[in-house]
């Protein structure tokens, strides 16, 4: 699984940053975590919001940092909640 | 509808909350009474009593209405706002972009994919900056604030002051036509719009949103207004009331300008701004003065001007700057005039 978190560089970014990489390793998810902070790259994904989340190439999550439960809950089941 | 647990808790706080919110002042006054050493009058118990008071008021004022604003905005999206605007009319887009800037939620943080994701879609640039400005400036915090303080008077015309600029400076930028300001990659780059598919949101994730605004938003600035107030509550007794009258008051014609000149690069969420103006006001400070470096406070910042650099050039952040800069001296202005 590939997880992207899109955002510039706000705090709310870096701790959904954060939130995912814990996740990612105390359910031993499978994934490779990437941060894209360039604006161009961030816009082709047409999010308004940041920061937002992309798993395998799609946007499952904008504008709001979810809890650790909601990220577990999007990343194991792949649950969208936009 | 899922019935849950979070409701059921929703609903039994609303009666909870009047209740606490009405038997305020009698509450305030007990504990003054059982508290040892205090007397009737003197400085220190009405400084007390003022804070034992105002902060709970403005604490239950504030997890009222930002619940309420949580619901309004779960139904705006910046996306649905963009949709709306989309190829608009300048002057009728620029009311119901600045209009819109009070209900969608906004971060200035987010304020560079926002600006891409207007301007690409063909929102026109005079729009788009009228949401810009109206977003920060239009807060609810200080809506809240400014009510528990000085009632609905003056949120009335914070309210509608605010939107004027908003309007105005967004129409006056689309007339000047400052396109060649904005760099040019912006305008260069079409970036691929796939469908944004839309999730239903029910209405108990509503009540969720709500409560997280809630959450958020209070855990962020009670300390804010704790402080204000405290401050608030010592000037109260101690500072002399015409304290602020020769240096911000109604006829000392320059304290308007040099206000918003003083105001425009500091920064402040609206928590830790509108206690503050309220010690100016009650020590003799004009109310169109206060205002006014309230509004330019919070409107304009440093932070959100770096982050614009991105995608405009200088000149026209310099334009941006002024022109709201001004709009909001003359609604000082105006204010110290007619009130």
């Amino acid at each position: 699984m590939k997880i992207q978190v899109l955002g510039t560089g706000c705090a709310k970014c870096k701790s959904l940053e954060k939130a995912v990489r814990e996740v990612v390793v105390q359910n031993n998810i499978d994934a490779e975590v990437t941060k894209v902070e360039d604006i161009m790259e961030i816009m082709k994904f047409n999010v308004m919001t940041t920061p937002a989340l992309v798993v395998d190439g799609k946007v499952v999550l904008k504008g709001r940092v979810p809890s650790n439960d909601e990220l577990k809950q999007i990343l194991t089941n792949k649950i969208f909640l936009i | 509808m899922k019935w849950n647990k979070q409701i059921t808790w929703t609903l039994l706080a609303l009666p909870v909350w009047y209740l606490l919110y009405v038997n305020l002042q009698p509450l305030a006054d007990w504990i003054v009474r059982i508290l040892p050493g205090m007397s009737n009058g003197a400085p220190l118990t009405e400084a007390i009593r003022f804070f034992i008071f105002e902060f709970p008021k403005v604490l239950l004022l504030l997890v009222l209405i930002i619940f309420f604003v949580g619901i309004v905005r779960s139904f705006f999206t910046p996306e649905r706002t963009r949709k709306a605007l989309e190829g608009k009319n300048t002057f009728t887009g620029n009311v119901m972009a600045a209009l819109l800037g009070i209900v969608t939620p906004f971060c200035s943080c987010s304020a560079i994919p926002l600006f891409l994701g207007f301007v690409e879609s063909g929102v026109p640039l005079g729009i788009t900056f009228s949401f810009l400005i109206a977003a920060p400036m239009i807060n609810e915090v200080a809506v809240v604030l400014l009510y528990g303080m000085f009632g609905w008077k003056t949120v009335l015309i914070y309210i509608s002051t605010g939107l004027a600029i908003a309007i105005l400076a967004g129409w006056i930028i689309g007339r000047l036509h400052l396109e060649k300001w904005v760099e040019e990659w912006v305008y260069a780059t079409r970036f691929e719009k796939g469908e944004m598919e839309e999730t239903k949101i029910t209405f108990p994730q509503r009540i969720g949103m709500g409560l997280t605004a809630v959450k958020e938003i209070v855990s962020k600035v009670w300390l804010y207004v704790a402080l204000g107030i405290a401050v608030g509550a010592g000037v109260h007794g101690y500072v002399p009331a015409e304290f602020m009258a020769s240096l911000m008051g109604k006829d000392v014609w320059y304290a308007v300008p040099l206000s918003v000149l003083i105001g425009v690069p500091l920064y402040s969420n609206a928590a830790g701004i509108v206690p503050i103006v309220s010690v100016l006001i009650e020590k003799g400070a004009a109310l169109g003065t206060a205002l006014a470096f309230m509004m330019s406070v919070i409107a304009l910042s440093l932070p959100e001007m770096i982050i614009l650099k991105k995608v405009l050039k200088l000149p026209l952040i310099i334009t941006f700057i002024a022109i709201v800069a001004i709009g909001i001296m003359l609604v000082g202005l105006l204010f110290n005039l007619i009130m």
